[in-house]
């Protein structure tokens, strides 16, 4: 085994992305991604191992402790095939070196992918879908779900062939411009896109009633003259287009202006509501007041506020 | 209502229970699998309508390093089925759905911390170089991962419709309206927390602009995109921090990012 030069085939290496969608079925909170990561190079160690001894060392070097996004997992695997590939074919690369390969690309990885997918991607296309799904589209779903495979799986496999022709390389061009590019860049699209969705897809309404006014008669268009007209038989088009003219040039439709608490902050900015509200939990999750705490308080808030009245 | 549909209501809690650990599929995810659980129990329209409604909900509810979010598979699996075969409302299984999320969260920890000793049954195995025992003991944590969603939702399944009814009407409407209204404004803690992961001082910039733009009703999502994608092309052409001209690291051609914006 050691004199030939070992080389895993596109299968060895697909079998290997189609395992490496199994990364965290055995997520423990000691080792974390620690089985499926052996899970995933199984195939690749069944062929380049044969003995035991050969196996059971192969094995334990990769149930070490492994933790990083799930799809940024793809290059680390790309890599470490090339390192165990080296190794199998007689090259002196020992276990430290591919632990240290796999502990020093998932750090920044996770970095990179946690924002990308989980913060910009998954929202994006998450809250894209649901607008659709709400007006009763079955696009919803559907966009939602094959979109994401789709992007997904071919991420899993480029980066993987990737990771797998760059080998060490891919450590330097990951770590130096391009992840940090990629990150700034979504992040960018994910800021402003958020500035968008905070206003547009938070509901808050406020229906209490600030003030009453009544309007001066004559600017309130009289229905009663149309009403009367109309029960009587006696209705002109004229009439009409008479209190058409009368909508259009402005005049009250109600003798009370009734003006809320939503019509006094529309003024102000639409959306300014949501803002604040959407600020004071980033507020709050800086001060380590965990996202479920703050659930539970906008439920009192919203059920104390909706039972006084000044939220609907 | 036939055995079929209960069994593949229970397929579909499976794989939302597995997908809420793996994170590839997205079959936890409240748009899918409350609008499959629509489907199979005949009443799909609801299930959609569920469905766009939590995943607005839980966008920002995700898995970061060792930490564990609010659980969108039971809240998602649950809530479809108390809407879709019991005939709850669209809204009560809103309300329904947060404290399923944290129940949800609660078995998931349990689940995660249970698996430690599966780690170290097949820690053993491997010492005897058996790959087969070591997929074993990783696709069997999957299983009880899926069984996690599976058994709660059976429960659900198996308790009687008008027990299910007359404890939501014995819910007083006060707290029903003021959940609802809760409802719509969970969504911010979700932006929140995107937000936090993101946010730099400069970024600051962009979160504003977009939310002035916000108020232009007729830019819809596919022109807000656009837009974003520009503003982000744009920054990293004119960010000082990538263009120091790149001394002792690659060259440029090194860079397929940048071949890609010198092609613009």
């Amino acid at each position: 085994m050691a004199e030939e030069k070992f080389k895993l085939t596109k299968k060895d290496r697909l079998h290997v992305f189609w395992r490496s969608q199994f990364l965290q079925a055995s997520w423990n909170f000691e080792r974390m991604q620690n089985i499926g990561w052996a899970y995933a190079m199984i195939p690749a160690l069944k062929k380049m191992y044969s003995s035991k001894e050969e196996r059971a060392s192969a094995l334990k070097r990769h149930l070490e402790f492994f933790n990083t996004h799930p799809y940024l997992a793809a290059p680390v695997f790309g890599v470490t095939l090339t390192l165990e590939e080296q190794r199998a074919s007689g090259e002196e690369i020992d276990n430290a070196a591919i632990q240290g390969v796999k502990i020093g690309m998932m750090g920044p990885l996770a970095g990179v992918g946690d924002p990308i997918f989980w913060g910009t991607l998954r929202p994006v296309l998450g809250a894209f879908a649901a607008s659709l799904a709400l007006t009763g589209s079955w696009l919803g779903p559907l966009i939602f779900f094959f979109g994401w495979n789709i992007i997904r799986m071919a991420f899993l496999w480029y980066s993987q062939e990737l990771g797998y022709v760059q080998g060490g390389n891919i450590t330097q061009n990951l770590a130096g411009g391009l992840m940090q590019k990629l990150t700034q860049g979504a992040s960018v699209l994910g800021m402003f896109v958020l500035g968008v969705l905070v206003p547009r897809w938070t509901n808050m309404h406020f229906p209490m009633v600030l003030s009453e006014v009544d309007v001066p008669s004559d600017e309130v268009i009289n229905f009663g003259t149309i009403a009367e007209a109309a029960n009587e038989g006696v209705l002109s088009g004229d009439m009409l287009r008479n209190v058409v003219g009368q909508i259009q040039s402005g005049m009250s439709i109600e003798p009370v202006e009734v003006t809320t608490l939503q019509n006094t902050l529309d003024e102000l900015i639409p959306g300014i509501a949501p803002l604040l509200l959407t600020l004071a939990c980033v507020w709050l999750l800086r001060k380590k007041v965990s996202p479920i705490t703050l659930i539970f308080a906008l439920f009192v808030l919203g059920t104390l506020g909706y039972v006084l009245g000044i939220l609907g | 209502m036939d055995i079929i549909a209960i069994i593949l209501i229970l397929f579909v809690a499976f794989l939302a229970g597995m997908e809420g650990i793996l994170d590839q599929f997205q079959f936890h995810q409240p748009i899918v699998a409350c609008t499959l659980i629509g489907l199979v129990t005949g009443n799909p329209t609801e299930g959609l309508m569920l469905g766009g409604t939590l995943q607005l909900i839980a966008l920002g509810w995700m898995n970061i390093g060792a930490a564990v979010a609010p659980d969108a598979a039971l809240a998602s699996v649950a809530s479809a089925i108390l809407v879709t075969y019991h005939g709850a409302g669209v809204s009560e299984g809103i309300t329904l759905a947060i404290p399923l999320a944290i129940a949800g969260q609660v078995l998931t920890i349990f689940v995660r911390t249970l698996t430690v000793g599966i780690a170290h049954g097949a820690d053993r195995k491997a010492a005897e170089g058996s790959f087969r025992a070591v997929e074993f003991y990783h696709l069997g944590a999957l299983v009880i991962q899926g069984l996690r969603i599976a058994i709660p939702a059976a429960i659900v399944l198996a308790v009687p419709p008008e027990v299910v009814t007359n404890s939501l009407n014995a819910i007083p409407g006060w707290l029903t309206g003021g959940l609802a209204v809760a409802g719509g404004m969970i969504v911010a803690v979700g932006y929140a927390m995107v937000i936090n992961m993101m946010a730099t001082a400069k970024l600051w910039l962009f979160f504003a602009l977009g939310f002035a733009l916000s108020a232009v009703g007729d830019l819809n999502l596919i022109a807000m995109g656009i837009i974003g994608v520009v503003l982000a092309l744009l920054y990293l052409q004119f960010a000082p921090e990538f263009n120091q001209g790149g001394g002792g690291g690659g060259s440029s051609s090194s860079d397929p990012l940048d071949d890609i914006l010198d092609d613009y």
